[in-house]
């Protein structure tokens, strides 16, 4: 079974590498992409400023070469500030994605899979989830804490929300592959359940998942970015949207301090575009169920 | 009993069970937090003001009292459920003493007229549009066209606001940072006032329309191009069908059920998806209502407005669920 998935894993690597060459789209995207792991996750230890710390630098210094990109009127370096943001912002995304895909995909292929009672228990459960607002019971509970929540408690409430999506399209696809022949063959050969579930059915939906991770990270940043944005976030920690926050605080626009503003904004913008591009190629080029031409 | 009874039957008890779910969950939050709301009033309202015990007993018990935080986890939420279900929400406390039911009628009318009309125009819009660039698609501008789209789809809507005031209200200064009305403008019913209303509602309606256009856009494209390599559609091709005649009578229909879903689902969504823009541009909507009810902490308010878009999701899914057999005959439910 192991070796199945590693078998699998190898093959699509082999289908990814190919694709990576020539398709513009998935270029840009994986290299911005690329870029903005590398400021989030090697950059940070370098920083000759700390994270949270204000009245470090001279204030509301406009970009030049000491400061990059400028400083902010909390006397923050705007540069290494958006090293830490970045930090957060992608490990609040991938804790969702990762975990919101799982619990989803896990949820989905059983359903799928198994179908009867487990099927319909688990359906309404997800639809109900689905069908719950979640932001604005998001706001409700970043509220409460008075704009101190924790970011991975954050993360947590986000995940609550995110399975079911997840749940409800693996489902789909685990029915659509529990009718074909070579399930049949696996589990005549003596498989049990768990082994075909993750054997025979996950392998063929790895392209999906990674979009939907994709996509999930880019939800779960934005989530934040919006509620940080009216100022119900985690606001002592540096995050994409709480730079944001911090800026329409001061007027940064309107005493103009374009920088300020323009840095969070604008990297929300490319970041976005980026791992939509990405998402976009990767279910664009494997649409499950239909031969790759 | 006939199949789409039972289907009614069935469909109308999730939706209750829904909602249900979701005003006990906002119920429950409040009270496993462990800030509690009338404690931070009242720290407020200390550090203004000198109190003593006694007052500061009765003021906490009069406070209790009006959130509806008094006695028993059991009796606080079967007096939950029973003001929600009559709609009674109590007093704001953020503006004392106006009713919240008050509140949210004055604030209904503006999210409704701005989101509503909004979402409506975007959806036309990019439905037209989408279906041109797939009836263009060898052409350059279709490709231009999709790239813009998918280079805006992605934005979340606040991002495209914060954008849109810096280029409109700082830059070109062309719109007032203000929507709604001006201070101290009496509305009546004349053409000057709809012309003032329109103006300050652009910027706002302008940031939701751009990235719902780009999404409609997108969408439409993709079901089009989808559509396109069905059966159905290849027979009509050989008929002998002009490409124009496929498109409109063959694609086009088809695909504009998922659409009519997606934004029956849309306007369900916006009593909080504005919540961003409304307090960016402060207008006064439902949106800055909720904003208002978070910054002063006012329990009563943002319950009323929570309530209210759960209510609202929920129901604009349902209105979709049922009305889907008449305008798709193909839907049959439970008759196998």
């Amino acid at each position: 079974m192991s070796i199945k998935i590693l078998k699998s894993l190898k093959d699509n690597l082999y289908t990814l590498k190919s694709l990576v060459a020539g398709d513009a789209k998935l270029i840009v995207g994986l290299a911005i992409l690329i870029i903005f792991l590398v400021m989030g996750f090697v950059l940070p230890s370098f920083s000759p400023y700390k994270s949270k710390g204000w009245s470090q630098v001279t204030r509301d210094v406009p970009p030049c070469w000491e400061h990059p990109l400028g400083t902010t009127s909390t006397g923050q370096d705007l540069f290494w500030l958006l090293t830490f943001a970045l930090q957060n912002s992608l490990i609040l995304g991938m804790v969702v994605a990762s975990v919101g895909t799982f619990v989803g995909v896990v949820v989905g292929l059983v359903a799928g899979y198994r179908g009867g009672y487990l099927d319909g228990l688990l359906s309404s459960l997800s639809d109900i989830f689905i069908a719950i607002p979640s932001f604005p019971i998001l706001i409700l509970l970043a509220a409460l804490f008075l704009g101190r929540i924790h970011i991975l408690m954050l993360a947590a409430v986000f995940c609550l929300f995110n399975w079911p999506w997840a749940a409800k399209q693996t489902r789909s696809m685990a029915l659509s592959i529990r009718e074909r022949t070579f399930i049949d063959s696996a589990s005549f050969s003596g498989i049990g359940m768990i082994g075909t579930i993750f054997g025979e059915v996950m392998p063929l939906m790895i392209p999906w998942i990674l979009a939907n991770f994709v996509n999930t990270v880019l939800v779960a940043i934005g989530a934040e970015a919006g509620l940080a944005t009216i100022g119900v976030s985690s606001l002592e920690e540096a995050t994409l949207g709480t730079m944001i926050y911090w800026a329409l605080r001061y007027q940064a626009m309107f005493r103009g301090h374009w920088w300020w503003i323009t840095v969070p904004v604008g990297v929300i913008v490319i970041l976005f575009i980026a791992l939509f591009l990405i998402s976009l190629v990767v279910s664009e080029r494997f649409v499950l169920g239909k031969d790759r031409r | 009993m006939r199949p789409i009874v039972k289907y009614v039957i069935t469909r109308m008890t999730s939706y209750f069970i829904t909602i249900f779910i979701g005003i006990t969950i906002c119920f429950l939050m409040p009270r496993f937090v462990p800030l509690d709301p009338v404690t931070i009033m009242l720290s407020r309202i200390k550090s203004v003001a000198r109190i003593n015990p006694e007052a500061y007993q009765a003021m906490r018990e009069t406070f209790l009292e009006i959130f509806g935080l008094k006695g028993t986890l059991q009796e606080q939420y079967f007096n939950f459920i029973r003001r929600a279900i009559i709609g009674d929400f109590g007093i704001s406390l953020a503006a004392y003493p106006s009713k919240v039911n008050f509140l949210i009628a004055i604030a209904l009318p503006w999210t409704i007229g701005l989101l509503a009309t909004v979402s409506f125009i975007a959806w036309i819009f990019g439905n037209i549009i989408g279906l041109l660039a797939v009836y263009y698609k060898d052409k350059k501008i279709s490709s231009a066209l999709q790239w813009l789209s998918i280079a805006v789809y992605p934005i979340p809507y606040y991002i495209i606001a914060l954008i849109l005031i810096y280029v409109f209200c700082f830059w070109l200064r062309l719109f007032p940072l203000m929507g709604g009305l001006p201070i101290g403008f009496k509305l009546s019913l004349d053409f000057r006032s709809v012309l003032t209303i329109i103006y300050y509602s652009f910027l706002p309606g302008l940031s939701i329309f751009v990235v719902s256009l780009g999404w409609w856009m997108l969408s439409m494209r993709a079901l089009s191009i989808n559509l396109s390599k069905e059966d159905f559609v290849r027979f009509a091709k050989m008929k002998g069908l002009r490409g124009r005649v496929i498109l409109i009578r063959y694609i086009f229909r088809n695909a504009l059920l998922p659409q009519v879903t997606s934004l029956a689902m849309g306007l369900g969504t916006i009593f909080s998806g504005s919540l961003v823009t409304e307090s960016l541009f402060s207008y006064p909507g439902i949106g800055q209502l909720f904003y208002l009810a978070i910054s002063e902490n006012d329990v009563n308010l943002t319950m009323g407005v929570v309530t209210l878009s759960i209510i609202a999701v929920s129901t604009s899914a349902l209105v979709i669920d049922l009305i889907y057999p008449l305008i798709d005959p193909r839907i049959r439910y439970g008759g196998r």
